[in-house]
């Protein structure tokens, strides 16, 4: 960037502005407001409104601001009688053509246009009479959001937010001039298009043309507050406005963070409010009295508590208590659960739940690098590389915002390379497309390392002085050779030959993963095999590059980060370090227990062994998102005494002897921390209804009763306690974040600016350690009797266990029921059709659910979610556990279809595999 | 295949042709214009199906292939009929009686503007200058320009698309 300042006078007063700006950004820049209704913020400018029209001495015809480039010595006059006729024309011609019903539009108050007519005096239109008839009437057909043509003002920034940021161009610009409407293609209606609903649309539109119903039916602009906080669904860590009206969240618009720039997806604009206010929220204790949960008082509660837990670790031991933290809770939340588990109930046994999502990454990537967490940030691997290997991840239903990211990416030239079992969303803007073996992850990264050694396309310097253990690695992909990957992974060797290249070749090239590489038995070691790819060619440490896990929860992250880990205090310190347990000893006033503790995955071995009797789930629904439910449930009866906290009666809570009401992101202040290591506020909108009580209120309520002493502290002290505990956090306060933005951990003091890229130059484990091993099948792979493989994944409209997504009834239009998708090949086949009722069956389970047929999974394989309740793949999927991680793999399990006859009753499909059995 | 011609029934064979073209351009969003006019020559109309195999072919979006083709004239996502009449309004055509040209072929068509008749035969546009303003009035049957037309001219002209094509006069 050119530093070069020039000298411009905007309406007579002289400023320096930097050189390359434009009058509007100079404008801005200062200050000083330049009407616009076109103008979008990081996209080339149009023009097309000429409201930013200013008058620059010596240039004879008016000029548009966002466009015209300031010069030095320019001088120009945003509000001469010229400039202010000019724009009062063009209100004119828009107002000629508009439909003025204003007391029945949404955005009253808020329309520029209505701003605009009333700053320039414009009340009625010359042109009246000669307006434009047959506006179509409004497109009402999607649940989220309406389009009414008659208030558009043609200003194209609901068409440019989904062509160039939210990337699918569902509205487009019909016909020209005069006739111009800004619709979907051959006027389909909305509802039946490729529309994701995400409505930045309609957060783009100026005025009235599209609204969401939300607004329309709830509430007036001037009527609603607005708390800017964090969204509570996946780990983007979208930054947004929540509208307040009465103590309620009436909606919520998209705000500019730096990870989401502006843009929201459907559930965070339409799926994180509707759920805080919904009628079966726990507003407040229940306890179970003669088998039946009855509401307590706070004190029955958090005694009964305390009385059982002391009750079994009297009787079993400290370890015979377990408690899993929340990672939809804020870093404060989960600091003190894990204080309370260590300090109060003297057990190292607390996990999360990203022991189910990326426990995989958090170890790999620590044995390997040194930190587990992803290296760079997102803006850095979306708009700096040239290449993207994107690898079991399916950002586009997962991460949404970094979906339609990476679809601005492929958009700007960037090549995509896809390692994916499933045709996703983003293999049609791919380069190269790898539709892999479920479970064949480690055999793909060797065989990547296998041609870059073999093409000499490594990073020799970097493996030299960066890296150690190499000569072991090379040793081991020897084998890999394209033709015998191609084999396992089920792929066509000369594609993967051009992936590596691509890859290796490219300057800046980052790789992207999610579950499809950490939901494995070897889960752990797919991880590494794609560091040791990354370092191999030396693309770490530096910007665009780097080895990125899109982690899963709002504040997965940041619960791991709070030591919310059997192993590990805040900020990844070694519970088995004498030194460091000193330091927490010394802070908390308590002996604190050296061995590390159960995950939660052992927990549940645990349990069936009779060594934990007591569990202490908050926010955790186990029931629906642990693999192989049948087996959860029989463990959670067996316990002698659990409790859940959390914001309904899950399925989960229904197991428990205490329930706790929990407190929802829109209810709480504290911070969440982002899949890019950032930490970010979380601001209450509203007070909690009815009993409900801040969580980390309850937890210094439970360690008060359990005998250990402690002073209660509010969220911005706890986060002082943690940066005093955490070098990672030591320059991390709240103070800090609403002062100067959210840091990037690691931030270890008040003056370090936080750290946007990992590895810099050195690793944090010093040297980077290539980590070889071998493919290994899954542990569950089709037979005879279960001939067809089960991959399961996420969909774009639910969350997880979709406690507050499916409490959004547009949420639940849209889709509301279990599906399986089956590759056209296999149903022709079983002579299963799209849409027909099947039963699946597993060794574990069986349920019913409804046939997708499509070409979006392998031959062979097929796909399901966990979301519905009416068909949760979970009842199928293996608890086999990773050696290192202890995660389930949960995308690998093989299954049985059947058809059902008139009755519902089942009958058996003969299923002969495509493919090689072998691997299959 | 299949879906897209039950949406809006072009011809698969006509589809196929489509894709072929447009598979040539993948990534190559500069070479729609070309693409758009080729496929014109195959198909009736740049129907829904149309657009879709060459969105999926030149692998962008439905969205941006209609954008474009609703913007230009000479491009519709109508049923057009094998022979477009495009008589120019335009000041220089209108100052020596094109109105009155335009009258006959209505009349002899018994079309208005932006209709095509009963036999599929013609489509009559009525659009701005197409370049032949040396011999106004002028008119374009596709790529055919006739000048200097009289009405009795211009029926002629006709007459004798009709017979090349065995047609009855309307």
């Amino acid at each position: 960037m050119s530093e070069k300042m020039l000298t411009v006078e905007l309406d007579g007063i002289s400023h320096q502005i930097p050189a390359g700006a434009t009058i509007l950004q100079a404008a801005q820049s200062v200050g000083l407001e330049i009407p616009t209704l076109c103008h979008l913020k990081d996209i080339d400018p149009i023009a097309s409104c000429r409201m930013c029209l200013v008058e620059v001495e010596g240039m004879k015809p008016l000029v548009t601001a966002c466009t015209q480039p300031c010069s030095d010595g320019m001088r120009v006059f945003t509000r001469s009688e010229r400039v202010v006729e000019a724009r009062r024309f063009v209100l004119d011609l828009l107002l000629s053509v508009h439909n003025r019903d204003c007391f029945n539009c949404a955005k009253n108050g808020i329309c520029k246009l209505q701003q605009y007519c009333f700053e320039y005096g414009v009340e009625e239109s010359q042109f009246d009479g000669c307006t434009r008839p047959n506006f179509p009437a409004p497109d009402e057909s999607n649940p989220f959001l309406i389009r009414d043509l008659s208030k558009c003002v043609f200003c194209r920034r609901c068409v440019r937010t989904c062509d160039k940021l939210q990337g699918r161009q569902a509205l487009s610009i019909q016909d020209r001039g005069f006739h111009s409407m800004a619709t979907t293609s051959f006027n389909t209606p909305w509802n039946d298009t490729n529309c994701e609903s995400c409505g930045n649309c309609a957060a783009a539109c100026p005025t009235g043309a599209l609204v969401t119903r939300d607004n329309k039916k709830g509430y007036r602009s001037w009527e609603v507050r607005r708390v800017r906080t964090t969204c509570p669904h996946c780990a983007v860590g979208c930054q947004m406005d929540l509208l307040v009206k009465n103590n309620r969240v009436v909606g919520a618009e998209p705000a500019d963070g730096p990870s989401n720039r502006g843009l929201l997806c459907v559930k965070g604009r339409f799926a994180s409010y509707k759920f805080i206010h919904a009628d079966d929220r726990l507003r407040y204790p229940l306890v179970r009295k003669n088998g039946t949960l009855q509401r307590a008082t706070w004190e029955e509660a958090i005694s009964c508590v305390a009385e059982n837990m002391k009750r079994i670790q009297a009787e079993s031991g400290k370890d015979a208590v377990s408690g899993f933290s929340c990672s939809r809770a804020t870093n404060e939340d989960n600091f003190v659960f894990q204080k309370m588990m260590r300090a109060a109930f003297g057990t190292n046994n607390v996990d999360n739940c990203a022991r189910l999502c990326h426990s995989s990454s958090v170890h790999g990537l620590a044995i390997t690098l040194g930190s587990g967490a992803m290296t760079n940030t997102i803006r850095d691997i979306t708009a700096e590389p040239e290449v993207i290997l994107l690898v079991g991840s399916n950002p586009t239903e997962a991460h949404p915002v970094v979906g339609a990211q990476l679809r601005q990416a492929a958009e700007r030239g960037a090549k995509l390379i896809v390692v994916d079992p499933r045709r996703i969303d983003l293999v049609d803007q791919a380069e190269v497309f790898l539709q892999i073996r479920a479970g064949t992850n480690v055999a793909f990264s060797n065989g990547m390392i296998h041609i870059c050694i073999r093409d000499g396309l490594l990073d020799e310097k970097f493996i030299a002085e960066r890296t150690e253990n190499f000569a072991e690695l090379s040793e081991i992909v020897k084998a890999y050779t394209p033709e015998k990957t191609a084999e396992i992974c089920g792929i066509d060797p000369a594609e993967l030959v051009r992936a590596a290249h691509l890859y290796a070749q490219a300057e800046k090239a980052p790789i992207i993963y999610c579950l499809g590489v950490t939901e494995h038995s070897t889960g752990t070691e797919g991880v590494m095999s794609l560091s040791n790819l990354a370092m191999a060619v030396g693309k770490l440490g530096r910007s665009g590059c780097g080895v990125n896990p899109l982690r899963g929860q709002n504040n997965v992250q940041g619960a791991c980060d709070m030591g919310c880990m059997p192993a590990q205090y805040p900020g990844y310190q070694k519970v088995t370090v004498p030194e460091v347990r000193e330091k927490f000893e010394q802070a908390w006033g308590v002996p604190l227990p050296a061995e590390p503790g159960l995950t939660s995955t052992e927990t549940f071995l645990g349990i069936e062994a009779g060594t934990v009797r007591g569990l202490y789930i908050f926010g955790e629904d186990p029931v629906v998102s642990d693999a192989d439910i049948t087996h959860v449930k029989h463990m959670l009866e067996k316990l002698d005494f659990l409790v859940v906290q959390d914001l309904f009666l899950t399925e989960t809570a229904q197991f428990a002897d205490v329930v706790l009401p929990a407190v929802s992101y829109a209810e709480k202040t504290g911070t969440f921390t982002n899949t890019e290591r950032r930490v970010q506020m979380v601001r209450a909108a509203v007070q909690p209804e009815g009993e409900i009580k801040q969580d980390w209120d309850i937890f210094y309520d439970i360690m008060n009763a359990m005998g250990y002493p402690c002073e209660k502290k509010e969220p911005a002290a706890i986060m002082d306690e943690i940066a005093s505990l955490t070098p990672s956090f030591g320059g991390i306060s709240h103070e800090r974040i609403e002062t100067q933005g959210a840091p990037q951990w690691p931030c270890p003091t008040k003056e370090h600016p936080g750290t946007p890229i990992l590895h810099v130059g050195k690793c944090s484990r010093g040297l980077g350690y290539f980590y070889p091993t071998e493919y290994k099948p899954s542990v569950e792979l089709p037979d005879e009797e279960y001939p067809i493989k089960m991959v399961t994944g996420r969909m774009l409209y639910h969350y997880n266990a979709a406690a507050m997504t499916s409490r959004t009834e547009g949420i639940n239009e849209i889709c509301d029921s279990s599906y399986i998708e089956i590759s056209r090949v296999d149903a022709q086949q079983m002579d299963i059709s799209d849409g027909e009722r099947i039963k699946v069956t597993s060794r574990r389970g069986e349920i019913e659910t409804t046939a997708r047929v499509g070409d979006k999974t392998r031959p062979g394989e097929v796909f399901m979610t966990f979301h519905f309740p009416d068909g949760n793949v979970n009842f199928l999927t293996s608890a086999a556990l990773d050696a290192i991680s202890r995660i389930y793999e949960y995308k690998v399990c093989a299954v049985q279809l059947a058809k059902l006859d008139k009755e519902g009753r089942s009958y058996a499909v003969q299923y002969r595999s495509a493919c090689n059995p072998h691997y299959c | 295949m299949k879906d897209a011609e039950t949406l809006t029934g072009t011809p698969t064979e006509q589809l196929a042709k489509v894709a072929e073209i447009a598979s040539a351009y993948a990534n190559r969003p500069d070479m729609l214009m070309h693409v758009v006019t080729e496929t014109q020559k195959i198909v009736r109309a740049l129907s829904e199906d149309v657009v879709e195999v060459i969105a999926r072919e030149m692998r962008t979006s439905k969205g941006r292939v209609y954008s474009f083709i609703t913007f230009y004239a000479m491009m519709s996502t109508r049923p057009m009929g094998k022979y477009i009449i495009r008589m120019c309004k335009s000041s220089p055509c209108h100052v020596v009686g094109a109105r009155e040209i335009l009258d006959t072929v209505m009349d002899f068509l018994d079309i208005q503007p932006d209709e095509t008749t009963a036999d599929g035969l013609f489509t009559l546009e009525h659009c701005p200058c197409i370049g032949l303003c040396d011999q106004a009035p002028a008119m374009l049957i596709n790529e055919t320009p006739y000048g200097n037309l009289t009405p009795e001219g211009a029926r002629q002209i006709l007459r004798e698309y009709m017979q090349r094509e065995g047609a009855c006069e309307a």
